[in-house]
This record gives structure tokens, sequence and C-alpha cells, in this order.
């Protein structure tokens, strides 16, 4: 008998990426797939194809055998493929009912379709005991905790006759009891004979939960674990590949170590965990963990924008407050944000005015401001750091990323940067400038820079950083130096575990 | 500088045809009169402008015009208190008002259009009850003659309100246009988290907005009362705030922010003024006014849109 669900050398190509190189997949009813592996290696695009988003540009989906085509979401959901997505997707003004057949309201009959309010609450209850549940159907959603609501997204999942369920990272924002409980409720689901792939960085979960492990890398299959296999060594190492070494040569460049410190830095996203690190004077310190361990909210506290709840900074052995961008551009410490096209740039405006717009004052007297000055400021950055533009009164929104990034980092190059806290320096940036920046940062260092590099591409944390600190769930878990540097004590570190 | 051209090209193409339909358009007397009404509505329009810049709005300055110039007539003609004083006061309240305003936008986080709509029956309240609810004015015979002068007057045979228009909009212009506040106020309304992430003071920024559109509101309120001469609280200036949110937005200013420039927002204004003249002009019946600027207002702005998406597509292509 063929699996429920079956996935076949799937491939899918993105201008200048080929994210996935002939995946297979398949999951059979009451089966549990915990589907692994880095950020990046493929597992949100296969899915994204499952749920009709992408189109495979070839390979073919099977349900029972037989081949379909999901070409959206409605597609998907008639397929009995249903998602928990790591973002809820509720309603948090409308009722537990309400939630669970929205879109699909039962009506009675007549010219007004007037819902069945009463018949909507019988079947959510229903469902709802499925899950082993006591919520009245008839709760707002707003008085639900976020377990419970996840919960309910479950209960709607089962009432469009899910086979296929597909959980990713649902535990992410779960305590552990609810944890437990949610776990609980996958078995019991399994029990009723339903499919689901499970995706999860927490490997622990995984070994308890799990039938079966496929581990994606690169966009390929990187192997395969039966359920007495699964162990945390065997994950990790499948996941990060052997072959990976670091090859780049890092300069030993003079340095004051301990010139920028951070102590007892807590964030309200995990307002019980405190970090502390520090970063030398021309050193390049990465910052690793997966997607949610808290390093984007390490970086908003240290710029100011999300200032820490409590933090104790020192810079050059001064202590500094940090309760606004413009405190941390006073002392010289900058961030170039994860975001570029949202906080880095203005994409509306001219390169020039993007570029200046940190230290127009400089180009000002009497505060009015001097554009041949201005221009020709904006013109010696962006050939100093090569921006690839037509000319500087192009709009930001014009240029490739690279060279957008180019010019968020051109913005604080003219300030005398002391410390540059740089969040996904590449993202979305192709190979050539990639390099590009990488020197870039290198110069910095050298120049007398403390550098804070957050990234979740492994290779950059690797050849980039001459110390790298990895977070886990709001908590720095580990700080390897050049020896110890190795792809997988990182993501040991980065799932919770000792290096080795 | 495009969106103004179009604007322009409608302003000019509407004078024509009126000159044509009717040529005592030209008339000294009408072209006059005109352009004292654009330097009034002009005024307190870049204001307005500014704040829809940041991405605000106000909807309160036509109940601000009757709180003030009730307040300016009981200071002349009651309190007995000097014109420069009273002058100086009446422009110290609009700021006050628009430094209020600020506060609460940007320090309560409050929505300007809530802000501001409470605004509008606030003061329309409080002018009518601290009148009495009787109509104010300065008297038909002489006293306050630089007063009279800033709204009646003429300086080489152009109405003063027109000449304080164009000093205004001098100032205004190098604010907006040539000033570091005028950069951040433009990054503020085009992206608030990137002019955060560049360590703009954007409070500050827009705050400050509503300030001015407070001073200008206030030197618009002393023409405006003199205009009149004769302040009935309850409907002196009524809705005018919407023929200057009307002028911000056909002279090129988007409601989302981050848009518009001086010359458009009085292009804008001038070319409502034209539109009036224009229904006096033509006969239409004056029943119709406000149908008339509706109608032309939302095809401006529906012509502008094409034409911007039009561009943006070949951009694309």
């Amino acid at each position: 008998m063929s699996p429920t669900l079956q996935m076949r050398k799937i491939e899918k190509r993105f201008p200048g990426v080929h994210a996935l190189k002939g995946v297979d997949l398949s999951v059979d009813a009451g089966e549990v797939v915990a589907l692994l592996g880095e950020n990046g290696a493929g597992k949100s695009t296969l899915m994204k194809v499952l749920g009709g988003v992408h189109q495979p540009d070839s390979g073919e989906v099977l349900i029972d055998g037989e081949p379909v085509h999901i070409t959206s979401v409605s597609d998907a959901t008639r397929y009995g493929i249903a998602f928990i997505h790591q973002e809820l997707n509720v309603l948090d003004n409308l009722d537990v009912a309400a939630n669970v057949f929205l879109g699909r309201e039962p009506v009675r009959g007549g010219p007004l379709r007037l819902v069945d309010t009463r018949r909507m609450r019988e079947e959510t209850r229903r469902h709802l005991a499925r899950l082993g549940l006591e919520i009245e159907p008839d709760t707002p959603l707003s008085r639900l905790s976020i377990a419970q609501q996840q919960m309910v997204e479950i209960a709607k999942a089962l009432s469009q006759d899910a086979r296929i369920l597909i959980m990713d990272e649902p535990t992410s924002s779960l305590t552990l009891s609810e944890t437990a409980r949610l776990l609980e409720v996958v078995k019991e689901l399994r029990a009723q004979g339903v499919g689901v792939i499970y995706i999860s960085h927490r490997l622990g979960e995984v070994k308890e939960i799990a039938d079966r492990a496929v581990v994606l890398r690169d966009g390929a299959n990187a192997g395969e674990l039966a359920r007495e296999e699964i162990d945390h060594d065997r994950m990790v190492r499948m996941m990060v590949g052997r072959d990976i070494q670091s090859f780049y040569q890092h300069p030993e460049g003079e340095k004051e170590p301990r010139y920028f410190v951070v102590e007892s830095l807590r964030t309200a996203r995990y307002p019980g965990k405190r970090v502390s690190f520090d970063v030398g004077r021309g050193e390049i310190l990465g910052l690793a963990g997966l997607v949610g361990s808290g390093r984007s909210e390490v970086a908003s506290a240290l710029f100011g924008v999300e200032p820490a709840l409590e933090a104790d900074v020192r810079l050059g052995g001064e202590p500094v407050r940090l309760r606004s961008p413009h405190d941390a551009i006073r002392r010289g410490i900058y961030l170039v944000p994860e975001d570029r096209r949202a906080a880095g740039l203005v994409t509306d405006m001219a390169v020039r005015e993007n570029v200046t717009l940190p230290s127009l004052e400089r180009y000002a007297s009497a505060l009015l401001i001097s554009f041949g000055r201005e221009r020709e400021a904006a013109k010696e950055v962006c050939t100093r750091l090569n921006v690839k533009t037509p000319s500087v009164e192009a709009r930001a929104a014009n240029l490739s990323g690279g060279n957008q990034q180019k010019v968020v980092l051109a913005k604080w190059l003219s300030l005398d940067p002391r410390v540059l806290i740089f969040d996904e320096p590449t993202r979305g940036v192709d190979v050539g400038a990639k390099a590009e920046i990488y020197a870039l940062l290198r110069g910095l260092a050298e120049g007398g820079v403390a550098v804070l590099m957050i990234s979740s591409d492994m290779e950059e944390i690797l050849h980039v950083s001459d110390r790298v600190a990895v977070m886990h769930e709001g908590s720095i878990t580990g700080v390897l130096g050049r020896s110890e540097c190795t792809e997988e004590n990182i993501m040991r570190l980065a799932v919770g575990r000792q290096a080795a | 500088m495009k969106k103004e051209l179009g604007t322009f090209v409608l302003l000019v193409l509407l004078c024509a045809v009126v000159t044509a339909l009717n040529p005592r358009f030209l008339a000294p007397a009408n072209l006059q009169n005109m352009a004292r009404l654009i330097g009034a509505y002009g005024i307190f329009s870049i204001g307005l402008g500014v704040v829809i810049i940041t991405g605000g709005i106000d909807l309160s300055v036509g109940s601000v015009f009757a709180l003030l110039g009730v307040l300016l007539s009981m200071m002349l003609t009651q309190w007995g208190l000097p014109s420069a004083l009273a002058v100086l006061a009446v422009i110290g309240i609009a700021v006050a008002i628009g430094a209020f305003h600020g506060f609460l936008i940007t320090r309560m986080q409050m929505q300007p259009f809530i802000v501001t709509l409470c605004g509008l029956l606030f003061y329309r309240g409080l002018a009518r009850f601290i009148a009495n609810d009787e109509t104010k004015g300065f008297g038909t015979g002489s006293g306050f003659e630089t007063l009279r002068n800033l709204a009646t007057g003429s300086l080489f045979g152009v109405p003063t309100p027109f000449v304080l228009l164009v000093i205004i909009s001098v100032v205004m212009w190098v604010v907006l246009h040539r000033s570091v506040y005028g950069r951040y106020l433009y990054a503020v309304g085009r992206n608030e988290m990137a002019a955060r992430y560049s360590g703009i003071n954007v409070r500050l920024v827009v705050a400050g907005a509503y300030v001015i559109l407070g001073a200008l509101t206030g030197i618009a309120g002393i023409v405006f009362a003199f205009y009149t001469n004769s302040i009935s609280p309850s409907s002196h200036g009524n809705s005018f705030e919407l023929y200057g949110i009307a002028a911000a937005v056909l002279g090129g200013c988007s409601l989302r922010g981050g848009e518009g420039s001086i010359v458009g927002i009085i292009i804008g204004a001038a070319l409502l003024q034209v539109l009036q003249n224009l229904v006096n002009l033509l006969g239409i019946p004056s029943s119709l006014n406000f149908a008339v600027l509706g109608v032309v207002i939302l095809v401006g702005v529906l012509a502008d849109q094409i034409f911007q998406r039009r561009s943006a597509r070949v951009k694309a292509a």
C-alpha cells in the first residue's frame, strides 16, 4: 500500500538559489516524521511546495499513490493537508467556534444565510474533545493562552478532515508543561491515524515523538534516521555534514580585549535570562544561534531600539546607558539591522540622502544643508565601499541587495564607529558582494572597531568570526575560541547542549 | 517636481477656460480678491501639508480659527489689549494648541485623526461658550488699522495676505527643502522605523510639524478674523481644514506621508480658489459649489494616481 503522502524528487530553483535539489519525503497515516535541517536547508521551501505557495520545477506529489497538483492553499486543504505555523493564524477578536469555522460557517437556510451558531459550537466542541480539551466554544480567543490558541488551530485542521498535519516549530513559544501537553496531543493524533510532519530545532522533542527523522542539508536529503537510531549526535552530524571545515585564515591583529563589555543584559523577550559577553577592539565576535534564540533582541537592546530591561554595558572602560538609538549613536555604537528595507533604509529616498541621514548635521551650517558638501561626502563613501549605483541621486530602492547593504554600512562609516553590530550582514546578498562585505568587516575590525556579527549562516559564522558566542532560548550557552570553533560544536550549543 | 507640474497644468487650463467663458476673470478687482483668498488659505494649507508629510492629519483647524477669532475680538475690543500683544497672544495660543496635539500624538501615541477630531468639537464649543454664542467683531469704524491692513490692505497693489503667503512660503520652502529638519520630516514620513534606526528623534520631528501648523494657523486666523470682520462662533472657519487638506493633496502630498512640496501645496490652494471663483463667474448655482470642488479634487487625484502607476510600470519594465 502506498503512503498517504509522498513527495518525489522535488526540484525548485529561485533566481540565484537552487533551493531544493530532488528532495524525497513520505509520510504514512499514523506516523510522525520529523523534518530537520539548519536554517536555509530547504525545509520551509519544501513545505511551501506542499502548501501550494510554490510550484516545484520538477518532481511529483502523490496522495494515496495518486499524483496531485497543489496550486493553492485551498487545494492543499482539499487534499487533507493542514499547517500549524510558528506564527499563529487566529483572529483574537472572535470566539473559538468562529475561528474553527472561519470562512466555512454553517448557515441556516433562507436568503439571509444566517450563521448557524448552535451547530458551529456543537461541532467545535466535538473536535476540541478529540484533542482532550476543555474549552467552551464561545470563549473569546483573546482569553486563551498561546498554547490553547494553538490547540484551536489544530481543532480547525481536524474539522477540515486533515490527514497530514504539518507543524512548524510548534513549541517555540510554549512553556515546558505546555510543550509536554502538545506532545501528548500529537501522540493522540497519531493514534487516530493522522500523519504528522514535525519541524523543530529542539532535538529533545524530536527524540521523544518522532517515528522517523528526515534530515535536509543544502536543499537535498542528507539522510534518514529510524526511531531507534534517533539521537542528538547523529542528528547534528547529519544536519551539519562532516566535510565542511573552516578554511579562512584570520589575521591576529592588535587587540584590546574586553573593549566592549555587556553584562547581565535582560530583554523583554526573555526577561528571566541574563546575557553577558565581551568584544575586543579589532575583534569580530560572531553571535550564532537558531532563529528566535534572542540574538536580534540583544542587538536591538544594545542599539537602544528596544532598550534592555536591565544591562551593564561598558565601552572602553566607561559605563554607557543605551536608552535610544540616539544614545548609542552618540557613543559610536551602530547597528546594521536585519531587515534593511524596513529599518536600514528609506528606500524612497536617494542614496545620498540615506548615507547622510545619521550624520546630516555635519554637512549643514546654521541647520541648512550644504548640498555640495553632502554630495561630495556621499560620493566619497560610496566609492570607498564600491557601491554600484548610477549616481548617488538614484533611489535606494533600485539598488541590488548587496549594494543596499553597503549603503546602510556607509551611513555609519563616516561617523567613526567604535562598535558595529551587524545583524545578518549578507541576507539576500549575492556571492560577489558577500566577499566584499566580509572584507569590509575585516578592514573595520583592523581599523580598531569592535564588531558583533549576528548570523544564521553557518559558513559565515565560521569564516568571518574570531570567536563565536552561541545563543539558545535567550541565554548564551557557550563562547567558542578559534580552535573549538566547529560546525558541530556550534550546533550543539545552539540546541542547548554542551560543546564536545 | 512632475507631480506639481500636473496640478499646475490643470490650474492654467482652468484659468484659460474661465477666461474664455467670462473675461471678467482677468479684471484687476477679481484677480486681487482671488489673490487675497489664495494668501489666506495658502498660509494654513502649508501647515497642514507639513503635518500630512509626517503621515498625520489635523481636522481642528477651522474650529481653532473660530476660537482665535473670538479671543482676538475680545482682547482688542473688550479687554483693550494693545494690538501687538493681542497678536502675540493669539499666535501663542495657536502654537500651544499645536504643541498639545503633538504631545498627545507622539507621547500618548494617540492617532492624529482622533486627537484633532476631538479638537474640532472642543475648540468650536469653547469658542461658542466664551463668546456666549454672540457674533464678535472689530467694529465698522476705524481702529486696528495695522491689523485690518493685514487682511484687507495691499502692498504695491498686491493684497497683503498674498504678500504674507509669499514670505511664509519662502521661509517654509527653506525649512522643508533645505534644512536638516526638513530632511528628517520626509525621512520620518516615508519610513519612521529607518529614521529611528538612524538616530532621529522621531517624536520631536512629528511634534514639531504640529507646532508649525499651530503657528501658521495663528497667522491665518488673524487674517481671517479681520477679513470677515465679524466672527460668528458657530460658523466662522467651518470646514476650512478640509480646504487645507484638499490643497495639500492636490499639490502632491500623500496621506500616507513622506510626499509633498511647498510649491505643490500653493498651486493646490490656488486651484481651489480659482474653482470657487469659477462657480461665481460662470453663474453656476452656488448650491453646487461643494459638488464642483468635490468632483475636481476627485478627478485631479485620480488622474495623478493613474499617471503615477503608469510611470511606475514603465520604470519597472
